[in-house]
């Protein structure tokens, strides 16, 4: 009987435990987390590879070098596997919303239908023509396959804002009045425009490009240091960390727009994400350090004097709200949300520096009219080594995003326990759902690896064209 | 028109786009599992080549119906989801496995033994997941799911545990699966091929006949409402020969291999079949509590919907029209062409 092998007997074991210290609220949140956790993943890639791809092809129209035509068959063929990932985890998502938090959708589907309708069609279009670019390599004209790449391109970007922008209607949501508990006056439009909308997307589209940049970078880095002088290798090289340096340099001031703005809108957060307790006028700039929730202090951090009064409100002398003027039923959890705020500013930070140095040594190769600057075993070990930071920004900045707005589903308006489905048992979907992501993600690793580890010998040293 | 009722229409047309087309990629499935003999190889090759570059476009249907659903009818959304958790849960790992499983095979490596692992998984996905879908759509014609003030009070099991929900499951997959078949009749270029699938293709129609047969009988007390709306209303006599023309029709065409002529048949077939439901059940979206009326979102979000769907249907139709006739324009050539799936696979 193979039906319980260890991992079984430890999987189930550990579910059954699990199953213990879980009530279904949390169930949800887990499975909702765990959802998004693994979709952002593939959604940032699908924002970010279709322009890899395209800048590629392009430069094979352009220059008619082969090397960059199979550049952009060897992308879109990872592309294929991570977007069809992407798809059906973007569906579960879709459904999971009425799923695991009917109440939110029966409070707010009116008000935020509209920007995950608008999601639908450009979706559709970037379906329709990823459909077309994967398969149609010789069934249109190659500037009709390039416009179906930019059409790709530009459909996953609008896809992803029309996301953020429902999300950020619950951080920051408008277009609508509160009467006896329900919402009038509802505009769909007002709620579109909601004030974390603009800051939000952009964010987040940037971050798609810098992590998906710098993990393709990192991956090609890391097998030009086996297989130096691949042109292949250093061309991919060339074209990712151009888009993931360009993001990661831009990022920072999208993400000051966005810490302003929340400093507006959501002192709480603002509070929690910095770890500040009292209220403080000319408050600190706190690096790293592990808030204490119990004892209402933040511990170990480099503090910077008067800078986060500097950073919120561009006044030294700015009073800044701490948790303790919140009744703690209005209050996230603190230590997570700081923590994961610090590592994605330390990760951006980073690949910024990075995206610098890496700048500075083209612009001196060029002056010196020498093309070695991706031939620095340094610096291509040090692309290694960075190639995860995005995406480590990306969870992180979620988790803060999303922890940071609880207890509340809606920002002051429906708590997240309100919003939860009462049907029971929540454990086993979450379960359930954890297990599969798991093996999708093994097995999308290890198909991707197969196609990486492969490296094309004829744009090689020993075949160079 | 109330506004109400042309958002309901809309979203019944994208149900039917996505049985005709999505279903139709299920039902490609389907043959899969059952591709035998010494063409089995090229059977799964012509299925694959249909389904490649247009599965994951098809599929948006699917999303389309849910986004209208809980932009226009949230109280809607939030009902049916919740009592229909459990086999809403179930699709949805049957959509996430049949999709993996599709890509996952066409990168995986070409040995056979690893082909056949992810066709077994993809093949079975590919029946599981329409049965899962007809449960859905059968539970919610059921009338069984009961709310009061706002709140489902039938359970998270009875409405959707019961013969009907489950014979319009196997229903919907009779369906998809005459769908696929007929469609590759036509995408088929050699003549064995075409006999393959015109075979199956009959199976099918006598399989959608047995089943059509069924769901009406159990609706007789497993759906009593949608029963009397196909039974007994002014339009229904007609519908039903219209329906039934056509169901033969399909099935006559297919004997006398004009498939084209077939294809347009079965097309009408499917189409006809579920506006009959939805004629039936409107204007309950879930009976006997909530109507297209009374669970509609304000008249704001519904007119801006309205105009978000027309500028939608500007940009798809030209896009998609486009990729129906790249991939679908001409024959597939079934030998190892330079084109498409094949280069796609080394």
């Amino acid at each position: 009987m193979p039906a319980f092998t260890p991992p079984a007997l430890t999987i189930s074991c550990f579910a059954c435990l699990l199953a213990l210290v879980m009530n279904d609220l949390l169930a949800a949140r887990s499975q909702m987390a765990m959802s998004l956790a693994f979709h952002i993943v593939f959604a940032a890639i699908g924002i970010a590879m279709p322009l890899l791809m395209i800048i590629a092809e392009w430069q094979w129209l352009r220059t008619k070098d082969e090397v960059y035509l199979a550049l952009a068959k060897r992308w879109a063929k990872g592309t294929a596997i991570l977007f069809a990932v992407g798809a059906v985890s973007g569906t579960v998502l879709s459904f999971e919303l009425g799923l695991l938090w009917p109440g939110f959708m029966r409070y707010a589907g009116a008000i935020i239908g509209m920007p995950f309708s608008l999601e639908g069609f450009a979706f559709f279009t970037e379906a329709i023509f990823l459909g077309i670019y994967l398969y149609g390599w010789n069934r249109v004209p190659p500037r009709a396959h390039l416009f179906a790449g930019a059409m790709v391109a530009a459909s996953g970007v609008l896809s992803g804002i029309f996301v953020v922008i429902a999300n950020a209607w619950m951080n920051t949501p408008t277009g609508f009045r509160v009467v006896a508990g329900r919402p009038v006056d509802i505009d769909p439009l007002a709620a579109m425009i909601n004030p974390a909308a603009f800051a939000q997307t952009l964010h987040m589209t940037l971050a798609a490009y810098a992590a998906t940049g710098f993990v393709v970078a990192g991956i090609h880095a890391f097998m030009l240091r086996r297989d130096a002088n691949n042109r292949f290798h250093k061309s991919a090289l060339a074209i990712a960390l151009t888009v993931g340096g360009i993001a990661a340099v831009l990022q920072p001031l999208s993400g000051d727009l966005l810490a302003k703005m929340v400093s507006r809108n959501l002192p709480v957060k603002l509070a929690a994400l910095e770890g500040q307790f009292a209220t403080e006028k000319g408050a600190p700039l706190r690096i790293g350090g592990i808030p204490d929730e119990s004892a209402g202090v933040t511990r170990y951090a480099v503090e910077i004097p008067y800078g986060l009064s500097i950073l919120a409100y561009g006044d030294s002398n700015a009073t800044v709200k701490g948790l303790n003027d919140f009744p703690s039923s209005d209050r996230p959890p603190v230590a997570i949300v700081h923590v994961s705020f610090q590592i994605m500013v330390a990760c951006g930070v980073a690949m910024m520096v990075l995206a610098v140095w890496a700048a500075w040594q083209y612009w001196q190769g060029r002056r010196r009219q020498s093309n070695t600057w991706l031939e620095s075993r340094w610096f291509l070990g040090a692309l290694v080594l960075a190639a995860p930071l995005g995406f480590i920004a990306i969870e992180t900045g979620w988790v803060v995003t999303e922890v940071g707005r609880q207890p509340w589903i809606i920002y002051g308006v429906m708590r997240t326990a309100e919003a939860v489905t009462p049907v029971p048992g929540l454990v086993v979907p979450f379960i359930t759902f954890t297990l599969l992501y798991i093996f999708l993600a093994a097995i999308t690793v290890w198909l991707l690896l197969r196609q990486v580890a492969a490296s094309p010998q004829a744009f090689g040293p020993a075949g160079r064209r | 028109m109330p506004l109400e009722t042309i958002i309901a229409a809309v979203m019944i047309s994208a149900l039917i786009i996505y049985a005709l087309l999505g279903g139709a990629d299920y039902g490609g499935g389907v043959w899969d599992l059952f591709a035998f003999g010494k063409r089995a190889p090229a059977q799964r090759a012509l299925i694959a080549q249909a389904i490649g570059p247009v599965w994951e476009a098809n599929h948006v249907w699917l999303i389309l119906v849910l986004v209208i659903l809980f932009t226009a009818f949230p109280p809607a959304f939030a009902a049916i989801s919740t009592a229909l958790h459990i086999p809403l849960t179930l699709l949805l790992i049957g959509i996430v496995l049949r999709g993996t499983t599709f890509t996952f095979r066409a990168h995986d490596a070409q040995r056979d033994d690893v082909q056949r692992r992810w066709s077994l998984l993809f093949s079975i996905a590919s029946i599981i997941t329409p049965v899962l879908l007809g449960v859905v759509l059968g539970s919610i014609a059921s009338g069984t799911i009961k709310l009061e003030n706002g709140v489902v009070v039938s359970g998270f099991l009875k409405s959707w545990l019961a013969p009907f929900p489950f014979a319009v499951g196997f229903f919907a997959l009779s369906l998809f699966g005459l769908l696929a078949a007929v469609y590759l009749t036509i995408e088929a270029s050699e003549n064995e091929l075409q006999e393959d699938f015109r075979l199956r293709a009959l199976i099918a129609g006598i399989a959608v006949g047995i089943l059509a047969l069924t769901v009406f009988i159990l609706a007789g007390t497993g759906a009593p409402t949608v029963r009397a709306g196909i039974s007994r209303s002014w339009w229904a006599l007609a519908l039903h020969l219209v329906t039934a023309a056509f169901a033969i029709g399909a099935f006559y065409a297919l004997w006398i291999r004009k498939y084209i002529v077939a294809r347009i048949c079965a097309v009408a077939q499917v189409t006809l079949i579920l506006v009959g439901w939805a004629l039936a059940q409107f204007p309950y979206l879930v009976e006997p509590d909530l109507t297209v009326y009374s669970a509609a979102a304000p008249r704001a979000t519904l007119q801006l919907l309205i105009i978000a769907l027309a500028a939608g249907v500007l940009v798809l139709f030209p896009s998609y029209y486009y990729l129906f006739r790249v991939f679908k324009g001409e024959k597939y050539i079934t030998a190892r062409s330079a084109n498409g799936i094949d280069e796609y696979h080394k």
